[in-house]
C-alpha cells in the first residue's frame, strides 16, 4: 500500500509532462476557432465563445490549401510507392542475392542516407533547371524516391538477409525465375515490413522542407509544408490567420498519427535498431 | 501486424559474409542478381553521386551560379577560416546538439524507464501507451508547422507564453522570446527539445521490451532501488539503442534547417544561424555558390565523421551485449 502511494507522484509527474507536450496543440485548436475580434479582446488563453470557422475558411481559400494538400499527397504517395519498390529491388540483390561486394554497396547506401541535403541542393537545383524539371513535382518525387530508398535498402537488406532460404530454394527448384521469386514469395512474405516503410516514407516526405522549398517555387506545385513555412516567413499573417494555418498544417499530421500510431511506434523502433 | 527485425549493423554483416553458402557452385547465378541493383544504381548516380561530386568540385571554385566556374583552389576554405559568421553557425550547431541529442536522450531515458518500470507495471500498459503517444506526437508534425505553432506561442505581444506568464503573476518574466538576440537561441533550443523528445522515448521503450523482466525482479528482491535498477539494468541493457539515438539525433541537429527558417530566419542578427541555413542563404540569397558549397562540404565531412563514430560505438555495444544473453526479437 505504501509503495502504491509512492508510485502516484511518478504517474502524476508523467501526466503533467505529457500534458505539456500536448498543450501547444490545444492552444492551436482553441484559437483557430476564435474570431479576430474575440481574439484581440480576450487574448489567446480564453476558451472560445463559439465556433468561428471563417478564419480557417479564408485561409484555405487564400493559399488554395486543397491544391497544396493534393500536391503533398501526390508527391508523398508517389515517393512512398516508388521508394519501396526501389528498396525491394536493391535489398533483393543484397539480402537474398548476396551480390559480391554487398558490404560496400550497403555502406554506400548508408552514407547516401546520412548525407546532408545541403550538399546536394544546389547541384540538384542546377541540374533540374538544365533538364527542364525545375519547379515540377516530378523533380521532388525523383529526388526523394532515391533518398528514402537509401534508408529502405539498408533496412530491408538486413530483413531479407534473414529470409528463410529453404522457401527460395524450393521455388527455384519448382522452376520459378528470380523475378517470380521476388514477386510471388519475397514481397508477399515481407509485406508487414514494406507497410512500415511505406508509411514512414509517406510521412517523412510529407514533412520535408528544404528541397521542396528550393524546387517548388510556383504556387500550384507547393506542398503543405512549404506553403505554410513560406507564409510564416513573410510575417504577413495576423494571429488568427497564423492559427488557421497551424491548424490546417497540424490536422493531416494528426490524422496520420491516429491512423498509423501502431505502425509508427513499432516502425521507429524497427528503423532505429537496424 | 508484427514486424520482427534482426538488428544488423556491423555484426550481421560479419556473420553472413562468413557463412559458407554454396561457394563457387552458385557464383554464376549469384552474380546475375546484380541486375536488380541496376535501377537503384542509376538513380543514385544521378541524384546523389553526381550532385555530391559537383558540390564538392564547386567548393574549389569561384562561381556565382551563372557562367563557368573559375578554379580557386582552397580560397573558399581559407576564407571560411576567417569568417566569424561561419564559426558562429557551427557554435550554434553545438547548442542544437545539446537540445536535439543530449537533452532528449537523457530525458527520454528517464521517461522511458519510468513509463516502462512504474507506469507499465503498476497502472497497465494502456497508460504507458497513451503517455508515450503524447510524447511522440510532435514527431509526426512537419517541422515547418511546428515552427508556426511555436512562433505564435512565443510571440512578444499577445503570445500565449507571455500571456500565460502574466496570468500566473510572472509578468516580469515576459520576453521577446525569438526577437531578443540573447535568448533567441535558447528559445529555439526549447522548441527543438519539444520536437525531438518522442524519438528517443519510443526507441528506448522498444529496447526495454527485450530486457528480461526477471532481471528487474531479481534486483528488486535484492533490495536495489529505482536508481540502481536504472543504472545497472536499464542503462546497461539498452546501450546499443542509446548510441543509435545519439548518432541519429546528433546528425539531425547538425542538419537542422526548417525550424530555424520558420522560427527566426537565423536572426536576430545571426543569433540563431546554423550551417545549413548559412549555406542556404549563401547559395540562394547571396548566390555565392562556390562559398556555399564549401560550407556544405565542411558540414558533410563533420556529419560523416559523426556517423562513423556512432556506427562504431553501436557495433561495439551490440557485440558486447551479444555475448551473455543475445536474445533479441
Amino acid at each position: 500500500m505504501r509503495t502504491a502511494l509512492r508510485r502516484y507522484p511518478v504517474l502524476i509527474a508523467l501526466v503533467l509532462a505529457a500534458l505539456f507536450m500536448v498543450v501547444p496543440f490545444v492552444f492551436v485548436a482553441v484559437n483557430a476557432v476564435k474570431s479576430p475580434a474575440e481574439y484581440s479582446a480576450n487574448g489567446p488563453l480564453s476558451l472560445p465563445e463559439g465556433l468561428y470557422l471563417d478564419g480557417v475558411k479564408d485561409f484555405w481559400e487564400r493559399v488554395d490549401f486543397g491544391q497544396k494538400l493534393l500536391n503533398s499527397a501526390l508527391i508523398s504517395g508517389s515517393v512512398a510507392v516508388l521508394a519501396v519498390a526501389l528498396s525491394v529491388l536493391n535489398a533483393y540483390a543484397i539480402g537474398i542475392g548476396r551480390v559480391r561486394g554487398r558490404t560496400w554497396v550497403l555502406a554506400f547506401f548508408v552514407l547516401a542516407n546520412m548525407l546532408p541535403q545541403e550538399a546536394l541542393v544546389y547541384p540538384v537545383y542546377y541540374l533540374s533547371k538544365e533538364v527542364g524539371l525545375y519547379d515540377t513535382r516530378l523533380s521532388v518525387i525523383i529526388v526523394f524516391t532515391v533518398i528514402q530508398a537509401a534508408f529502405g535498402t539498408y533496412l530491408l537488406s538486413s530483413v531479407l538477409g534473414q529470409f528463410p532460404r529453404e522457401i527460395i530454394e524450393a521455388a527455384r527448384i519448382d522452376g520459378a525465375n528470380k523475378w517470380q521469386v521476388l514477386w510471388r514469395i519475397v514481397v508477399p512474405v515481407s509485406r508487414p515490413t514494406l507497410g512500415v516503410l511505406l508509411v514512414f516514407f509517406f510521412i517523412w516526405t510529407w514533412n520535408e522542407f528544404l528541397l521542396p522549398l528550393v524546387m517548388l517555387i510556383s504556387n500550384d506545385n507547393q506542398t503543405v509544408s512549404v506553403a505554410l513555412g513560406v507564409l510564416q516567413g513573410q510575417r504577413l499573417m495576423d494571429a488568427t490567420m497564423t492559427n488557421a494555418a497551424a491548424l490546417l498544417g497540424v490536422l493531416p499530421a494528426l490524422v496520420f498519427f491516429l491512423v498509423f500510431q501502431r505502425t509508427l511506434t513499432r516502425g521507429i523502433a524497427v528503423g532505429a535498431v537496424k | 501486424m508484427t514486424v520482427t527485425v534482426e538488428p544488423a549493423g556491423g555484426r550481421r554483416r560479419g556473420r553472413s559474409a562468413n557463412s559458407p553458402h554454396r561457394k563457387g557452385a552458385s557464383r554464376h547465378h549469384r552474380d546475375s542478381y546484380a541486375l536488380f541493383l541496376l535501377p537503384g544504381a542509376l538513380a543514385f548516380l544521378a541524384v546523389i553521386v553526381v550532385p555530391f561530386l559537383m558540390n564538392t568540385g564547386v567548393s574549389f571554385t569561384d562561381w556565382r551560379g551563372v557562367g563557368s566556374p573559375e578554379w580557386s583552389g582552397l580560397a573558399n576554405y581559407r576564407e571560411l577560416m576567417d569568417d566569424s559568421e561561419f564559426w558562429a553557425s557551427f557554435r550554434h550547431s553545438l547548442f542544437m546538439v545539446v537540445a536535439m541529442a543530449a537533452v532528449p536522450t537523457a530525458v527520454g531515458l528517464v521517461l522511458a524507464a519510468a513509463l516502462f518500470d512504474y507506469v507499465g507495471k503498476h497502472f497497465g500498459s494502456r497508460w504507458a501507451a497513451v503517455l508515450r503517444a503524447c510524447f511522440y506526437l510532435p514527431q509526426v508534425l512537419p517541422i515547418a508547422v511546428a515552427g508556426i505553432v511555436w512562433s505564435w506561442i512565443l510571440a512578444p505581444d499577445n503570445g500565449s507564453l507571455n500571456e500565460l506568464l502574466k496570468a500566473v503573476g510572472l509578468g516580469s518574466w515576459q520576453q521577446d522570446w525569438l526577437g531578443d538576440p540573447d535568448i533567441a537561441l535558447y528559445s529555439v533550443m526549447g522548441v527543438m527539445v519539444w520536437v525531438q523528445l518522442g524519438f528517443p522515448l519510443v526507441v528506448f521503450m522498444a529496447g526495454l521490451q527485450r530486457v528480461d523482466p526477471q532481471l528487474y525482479e531479481a534486483a528488486e528482491l535484492d533490495g536495489a532501488g529505482w536508481w540502481r535498477r536504472f543504472r545497472h539494468i536499464t542503462l546497461a541493457q539498452i546501450r546499443p539503442e542509446i548510441y543509435v539515438v545519439l548518432t541519429w539525433c546528433t546528425i539531425a541537429a547538425l542538419k537542422v534547417f526548417g525550424a530555424v527558417y520558420v522560427l527566426t530566419k537565423g536572426g536576430p542578427g545571426g543569433a540563431t544561424n546554423v550551417p545549413s541555413y548559412f549555406s542556404f542563404t549563401t547559395f540562394f540569397e547571396k548566390t555565392q555558390v562556390g562559398y556555399g558549397a564549401a560550407v556544405s562540404t565542411v558540414l558533410t565531412v563533420i556529419i560523416l565523421a559523426v556517423s562513423l563514430i556512432g556506427l562504431k560505438l553501436q557495433t561495439r555495444a551490440e557485440d558486447a551485449e551479444d555475448s551473455p544473453t543475445g536474445v533479441r526479437t
